[in-house]
C-alpha cells in the first residue's frame, strides 16, 4: 500500500540522516517565512506524515515543468520528498502504460479518495473547443481533470501552463486553452506558476501541505505567498542600480559588464513575483537577471502576450507612433477645417451686416 | 478582462492607442484652429521687434511679482510646488523616459528614483493644500466650476496611482500598474477639452501678449 509507510520511514530507508532531514527542515522553514523555532515542528510533522499519493496529470505542456523537478537538484533531500511521495500516476515517469497505467491512476484513487493530491502541467481545451487536441487514453484533458479532482484533497497546477494558460492560451489560441482553476472551482488550487517553476517551490509546497496539512497562505493569483510574496524587482541585486538610474543599454555594454539594472533591455522583474532572485536556480547556482538576462516575468498570466520581451515593462504593446501620427494629422484637418469654417463665417458675417439705427432698435424695444 | 494581467495589458494598448489618438486629434485640432485663426494682419508699422520681448515675456509671466506674491503667496507658491514636481516627475522618471523613447524615440538621463519619490510625495502634499485652499476660501470656491474639481482630480490621480504603484499599495501589482496607466490616459483624453489645455497654450499665449507689446514698443 504505497501510503502505509511515514516520510520519516521512507527517508531513513533513503539513507537520509538526521542531521540532513533536520537541515531541510530548517530550509522550509526559512522558505516558508517562518521563525527558526518551527523547524523542530516541521521535523516532527513530516516524520510522522503518511506518503501521499500524488496523481500528476500533464496536458498541453512541454514537459519542462517535470524537467526542472528531476533535473534540477539531483539528489538532494528535496528530491527525496518527491521520490518518496507516492506518485501514483506520471505518464513522463511512470514505467507502466496504456491500460495499466490508467487502472493505476483509478486505483490510487479509489484507495486515497478524498485525500490524494492532484497535480497537474499543461493547460486544457476548455469546454466549447475541440477537445481532439488533446487526449489521453481516448479521453479528453476536461473528461479525465474533472474525474480525477472529484475525489482529490486538492489540487497543485504546476507550471503558467496550468495556473494561469501559458503559451497554449497565448494570442491567438488555437486550442481554446484554459487554465485548470479556469474549470475547477470547488476544490483548493495552488498555482506554482513558472515557466518551469523552482523545483524547490513546488517541493515546498508539498511539505508545507505534508507538514501542516493546510493550504499555505495564498496571493490573490492562488500562489503561496511564502514563495510568490515579493517581486523579481524588490529582491533584485540589481535594485540598487535601478534606483540609482544606472541601466544597462545592451547586453555588452559596460553597465552591463559592471551588472547594472535590465530594465531598458526589457526586464519584467518589476510585475513580475516569483522566487527566483531569492532561491536562485541549479541549487542555488544562479538564475537569468544574474546571467545578465532579463526576467521574462514568465510566473504571471498572460506573459507570452505581454509585449516585447526586450522591450521596457513601461512600454506600449501596440504601435503608438503609428497612431499618434495619424491622430495628429487627422487633428490637424478637423482644426483646419473648424478654422476654415470659423473664417468663413466672419466674412460672411461682414458682408451680410445688416446696420441697425439707434430708432430702429428702439422701435423693436 | 478576466485578470489583472489583462487589464494592464488593457490599458498598455488598446486603451492607450484610444487616449493617444483622442489626445493627439484633439490637441491638433484645436492648436492649428489657434493658429490660424490667431492674428489678423497689423497694417500699423512695427516699432519695434516681436521675437525678444515675446520670449521675455514668457518667462516674466512665469513667476509672479511682488505685489502678486504679497496677495497670493499661498497660489504662487503651491502653484509653482505641484507643478515643478509633476513636471519633474513626467520626464526624469526612467520607465517614463522609456515610453517617450518609444513613442518618440528620443531618451534623456533621468533622476535617481529615491528623488522622484520624494518630488512625488511633495506634489501630492501641493494638490492636496491646492485643493483645500480653493475649499476654504470663500471666493475661490465662488469661483470654482466642475472643471476646476475635474481637472484636479484627473491631476490627482495621475500622481497618486503612481506613488501607489511605486511602492506597491496596491495589489496585484498589474492592478496598481493599470490604474496608473489609466488614469493618465483619462488625463490625455481629458486635456484637449478643459483647461488643462495650458499646458500647451500658456507659453503661447504669454508670447504672443509680449510681442503685441514688443511690436507696439511698449514695455510689458
Amino acid at each position: 500500500m504505497a501510503t502505509q509507510k511515514t516520510l520519516g520511514e521512507s527517508l531513513r530507508e533513503h539513507g537520509v540522516t538526521r542531521r540532513g532531514f533536520l537541515k531541510f527542515c530548517a530550509a522550509t522553514a526559512s522558505m516558508m517565512a517562518l521563525p527558526p523555532t518551527m523547524t523542530s515542528a516541521i521535523a516532527a510533522a513530516l516524520d510522522k506524515a503518511r506518503r501521499p499519493s500524488v496523481i500528476w496529470l500533464s496536458f498541453q505542456e512541454c514537459t519542462g515543468c517535470t524537467e526542472s523537478l528531476t533535473r534540477s537538484h539531483s539528489p538532494t533531500v528535496e528530491n527525496l520528498i518527491l521520490d518518496i511521495i507516492s506518485l501514483d500516476y506520471h505518464h513522463t515517469l511512470q514505467a507502466a502504460s496504456g491500460d495499466a497505467a490508467e487502472e493505476a491512476r483509478l486505483a490510487a484513487m479509489k484507495e486515497n479518495w478524498g485525500s490524494y493530491l492532484v497535480v497537474v502541467d499543461g493547460s486544457l481545451p476548455g469546454p466549447g473547443s475541440n477537445m481532439g487536441y488533446s487526449t489521453i487514453a481516448g479521453h479528453s484533458n476536461l473528461d479525465i481533470l474533472k474525474e480525477t479532482v472529484e475525489g482529490a484533497a486538492a489540487v497543485v497546477a504546476v507550471g503558467t501552463c496550468a495556473a494561469f494558460g501559458g503559451l497554449p492560451r497565448a494570442y491567438p489560441n488555437p486550442t481554446g486553452a484554459v487554465a485548470v482553476q479556469d474549470i475547477i472551482t470547488n476544490k483548493p488550487i495552488i498555482n506554482v506558476s513558472g515557466c518551469p517553476p523552482i523545483p524547490t517551490v513546488i517541493t515546498g509546497v508539498l511539505a508545507q501541505y505534508l507538514t501542516f496539512g493546510t493550504l499555505p497562505e495564498m496571493d490573490d493569483y492562488k500562489r503561496p505567498l511564502a514563495f510568490f510574496g515579493q517581486s523579481i524587482h524588490d529582491r533584485c541585486y540589481r535594485r540598487p542600480f535601478y534606483d540609482k538610474g544606472l541601466f544597462a543599454e545592451t547586453f555588452d555594454d559596460e553597465g552591463a559588464k559592471a551588472g547594472w539594472c535590465l530594465y531598458r533591455l526589457g526586464c519584467k522583474g518589476p510585475s513580475t513575483y516569483n522566487a527566483c532572485a531569492t532561491m536562485r536556480w541549479n541549487a542555488g547556482t544562479s538564475w537569468p537577471v544574474e546571467s545578465g538576462h532579463p526576467c521574462l516575468g514568465c510566473s504571471e498570466p498572460d506573459f507570452w502576450d505581454a509585449g516585447g520581451f526586450y522591450q521596457a515593462l513601461s512600454v506600449p504593446t501596440a504601435n503608438a507612433t503609428h497612431t499618434l501620427a495619424v491622430a495628429g494629422v487627422a487633428g490637424a484637418v478637423v482644426g483646419g477645417v473648424a478654422a476654415a469654417v470659423a473664417k468663413k463665417q466672419q466674412r460672411h458675417a461682414v458682408a451680410d451686416r445688416e446696420p441697425v439705427t439707434i430708432e430702429q432698435l428702439e422701435q423693436r424695444l | 478582462m478576466t485578470n489583472p494581467m489583462e487589464f494592464l495589458l488593457w490599458t498598455k494598448g488598446p486603451m492607450f492607442n484610444w487616449a493617444i489618438a483622442i489626445f493627439a486629434l484633439g490637441m491638433l485640432a484645436r492648436l492649428v484652429e489657434i493658429f490660424w485663426l490667431g492674428r489678423k494682419t497689423n497694417y500699423a508699422e512695427a516699432r519695434a521687434s516681436e521675437w525678444g520681448p515675446g520670449f521675455r515675456t514668457m518667462i516674466t509671466r512665469s513667476f509672479a511679482d511682488a505685489g502678486t506674491f504679497k496677495r497670493s503667496g499661498f497660489d504662487v507658491l503651491v502653484g509653482w510646488i505641484w507643478h515643478l514636481g509633476f513636471i519633474l516627475v513626467l520626464f526624469l522618471f526612467i520607465p517614463h523616459i522609456e515610453l517617450i523613447k518609444s513613442v518618440f524615440g528620443v531618451a534623456w538621463p533621468g533622476l535617481p528614483n529615491p528623488i522622484i519619490d520624494a518630488i512625488s510625495a511633495v506634489t501630492l502634499v501641493g494638490l492636496v493644500a491646492a485643493l483645500v485652499h480653493r475649499l476654504m476660501h470663500p471666493v475661490k470656491q465662488h469661483l470654482s466650476t466642475f472643471e476646476d474639481y475635474l481637472t484636479w482630480g484627473v491631476t490627482f490621480l495621475v500622481v497618486i496611482t503612481g506613488y501607489l504603484a511605486y511602492h506597491r499599495l496596491v495589489n496585484p501589482y498589474p492592478i496598481a500598474l493599470g490604474l496608473h496607466i489609466l488614469s493618465v490616459e483619462i488625463f490625455l483624453i481629458v486635456l484637449p477639452f478643459t483647461k488643462l489645455t495650458h499646458m500647451f497654450t500658456a507659453f503661447i499665449a504669454r508670447w504672443y501678449n509680449g510681442a503685441i507689446f514688443g511690436r507696439k514698443g511698449v514695455q510689458s
